[in-house]
């Protein structure tokens, strides 16, 4: 306890140089917001597996690590490096953020159609802090999640897009974040504020992504507002190096008849914790949460999902799946609140894992808290293996045993990708499937 | 090409095979007949190397090569199929890429040019009309949502399509229809000749007035009781398998 209570302090200590540096810049209106976002984690510290939400995750190794703090490096980051390994595609508007902070060099947004604003964070942090105001850590909690509140308190850079009233983006925004960690730990903070006005439409894809082969913590949040009857459909692909930790919260926020969809897939990561919460705040609203985890090694994913039905007929379907090998480890927890005034929810939760060793372990975990009666609920969990009746079946047609496997896992996986919906992302998913599977370059055709 | 020698085989602890004689040569088309529990899926199940089956006595040799040493996929490189009685769904496997991966894989192991997917489109298309099956279901999951009958034609293509040297159809006959089962026949009739050897298992004397066996056996507690031409069947038809046990009690069992 004493070492970790220690690597608190590391962060209060660090908060306070940050302060001095950040003193006088234009976003003042942050910096109140900062100093209760530290003050709270210095009250919460890290959390521990006695707390029900971090019951099945043990955060200690990030507890106990000395990160320092991340710097931009751009420079150290090849175009033709990051074009071949980070699902990037030359006519997607983007911004590349290397270990947190912006790389305009590696980013390309061009010009965004209707006034659509696709900027650094710390850009407009700086030059148009009002542009942030209104929303910027007025949703996402920093209240009892300690790693938002040290994000909170860190924030410096992250992608801040803003589309406006009835306009439609039609190619997907792409958010690539890379680390490049080698030698000594570090942490970037990243922050997103993705702000869809009245009416609009837009898809946007987060990146991670790890270049090093050192230990690193990546601590993001990023933040969905997603305005009457407007349409976001948002990615989060996760490819972080082997000794990353990643904790990262989509908080998502709807207004009425708005339809918000996420889909997290996450592949790398030492430690994974993706929180993923919808406050469905007017009515009609929709939104749909779906994921895949491939979970190898010895790696730890965790996807935490909190779906608040604040106000009637609003519909929400989850829909996750997993396949986990080695001693791999994965946690599902799906929170469904329906306050009393929710009246006419349609909620569906369907949580789906595949174990391809014995030593690979699943906690999964419905939570439902109903509070209206004229509601529908229905959740479903699966934890199970290959079927080796079709295994048999598959190899007594000629295919072998590594094969006839591989095709397995990716039949039960493609159901999630099949839900992808730009068809270049799709595709390179499918493909980072076929590299993860053993012999799974022998399926590039098995559509 | 077959020779089965004493085969003995158990599952959980029960023996089911017990002592199981029978020579197969290629051209030659036998019907393996007998009641319900007798052992007949077990031993083509034995045959094609599901490994929950465990044989505790005898031998099997394919073409002189120890079959019971072999895995299943390496069983179907060499020519080996089996015609499931109850042929196995696996929703999201596309059952074009299927086909063409089982056909590849045997075709690398003949050391035949690999099928890229326009040739085995043309390849599979004649195959298709053989049976009678909608093309479309090419892009269906395999066996996913297919009537009975369509999974039964569905074996009887992968059997066209892979062209075995042994191949044997597990009650392929069961529960279709007079239609159904004349375009199975039709299948497996023509894929008789002279290099292929065909084992028809059944518990219904019908299917063989589509398909003509050279030699009936008549399997009763695993052990082939009875072997005789294709009269026996009619025999079989005429006097069930009680009327044949009893007339077993005072012969030898032949075997072919």
């Amino acid at each position: 306890m004493l070492q970790v209570a220690q690597k608190t302090d590391d962060y209060l200590s660090r908060f306070a140089q940050l302060e001095a540096r950040l003193a006088g810049d234009g976003a003042t209106f942050l910096l109140p917001i900062r100093k209760k976002a530290i003050e709270r984690f210095a009250q919460l510290g890290f959390p521990t597996t006695r707390q029900e939400d971090w019951r099945f995750t043990n955060v200690a190794p990030i507890a106990r690590t000395a990160f320092g703090a991340a710097t931009g490096d751009g420079e150290a980051v090849e175009a033709q490096q990051l074009a071949t390994s980070a699902l990037m595609q030359a006519d997607w508007p983007r911004l590349v953020f290397v270990n947190g902070y912006v790389a305009p060099q590696l980013s390309s947004v061009g010009k965004l159609p209707g006034g659509a604003r696709l900027e650094s964070l710390a850009a407009v942090a700086h030059a148009d802090p009002e542009a942030l105001q209104q929303h910027l850590a007025g949703y996402a909690d920093y209240q009892d999640h300690p790693f938002t509140a040290l994000n909170t308190a860190f924030m410096e850079d992250g992608a801040y897009v803003h589309i406006p009233k009835g306009v439609y983006l039609e190619q997907p925004i792409h958010l690539v974040f890379v680390s490049t960690a080698d030698a000594e730990p570090v942490v970037s903070h990243p922050r997103n504020l993705i702000v869809a006005e009245t009416g609009s439409q837009a898809t946007i894809i987060e990146s991670y992504l790890g270049l090093g082969d050192g230990v690193y913590f990546t601590n993001a949040v990023t933040e969905i507002v997603v305005g009457e009857n407007a349409v976001i459909d948002h990615y989060k692909v996760g490819r972080e190096a082997q000794q990353a930790y990643h904790i990262g919260t989509t908080q998502i926020y709807q207004d009425r008849s708005s339809n918000a969809s996420s889909h997290a897939v996450t592949i790398g990561g030492a430690l994974v914790r993706n929180d993923i919460n919808t406050v469905l705040d007017g009515e009609g609203a929709q939104c749909t949460l779906n994921g895949l985890y491939l979970v190898s090694g010895r790696q730890h994913v965790d996807n935490h999902l909190r779906v608040e039905h604040a106000k009637p007929h609003c519909d929400s379907r989850e829909f996750f799946k997993g396949v986990l090998d080695g001693h791999g480890k994965a946690v599902f927890t799906g929170r469904i609140i329906v306050r009393k005034d929710a009246q006419k929810t349609d909620a569906k939760q369907t949580n789906m894992n595949l174990l391809l060793s014995d030593h690979a372990q699943v906690d999964t975990k419905p939570q439902l808290e109903i509070f209206a009666n004229d509601v529908k609920c229905t959740h479903g969990a699966t934890i199970g293996q290959i079927d080796e009746n079709a295994m048999f079946y598959l190899r007594s047609r000629g295919l072998s045993e590594p094969a006839s496997r591989s095709l397995m896992v990716y039949a039960f996986a493609s159901e999630a990708i099949d839900r992808i919906q730009p068809q270049l992302l799709r595709a390179q998913l499918r493909q980072t499937l076929f590299d993860w599977l053993p012999e799974g370059h022998r399926l590039q055709d098995a559509r | 090409m077959l020779e089965i020698r004493n085969l003995h085989a158990s599952v959980e602890g029960h023996e089911i095979l017990k002592g199981v004689n029978l020579t197969v040569n290629a051209g030659e088309l036998h019907s393996i007949m007998g009641p319900n529990g007798s052992g007949k899926s077990t031993l083509a199940q034995v045959l094609a190397g599901r490994d929950t089956y465990k044989v505790t006595q005898g031998e099997v040799l394919y073409e002189g090569r120890n079959l019971l040493e072999m895995d299943p996929d390496e069983r179907a490189r060499a020519g080996v199929f089996m015609a499931f009685q109850y042929p196995v769904e696996i929703p999201g496997v596309n059952t074009a890429y299927f086909l063409r991966a089982a056909l590849n894989s045997i075709r690398k192991h003949r050391g035949l040019e690999e099928l890229d997917a326009a040739d085995f489109l043309d390849w599979v298309k004649d195959k298709m009309k053989l049976v009678d099956m909608d093309e479309r279901l090419l892009n269906r999951s395999i066996n996913e949502g297919f009537s009975g009958g369509e999974k039964k034609r569905g074996e009887i293509l992968q059997m066209a399509v892979l062209e075995p040297k042994l191949a044997i159809m597990d009650e392929t006959d069961s529960g279709l229809d007079i239609d159904a089962l004349k375009i199975v026949a039709r299948g497996v009739n023509t894929l008789r000749s002279a290099d292929r050897a065909i084992i028809v298992i059944t518990h219904y004397q019908r299917v063989l007035d589509y398909i003509v066996p050279d030699f009936v056996h008549v399997l009763i507690d695993g052990r082939i009781v009875r072997s005789g031409g294709k009269e026996l069947a009619l025999e079989l038809e005429e006097k069930g398998y009680a009327g044949v046990e009893q007339k077993n009690a005072a012969t030898e069992p032949i075997t072919s």
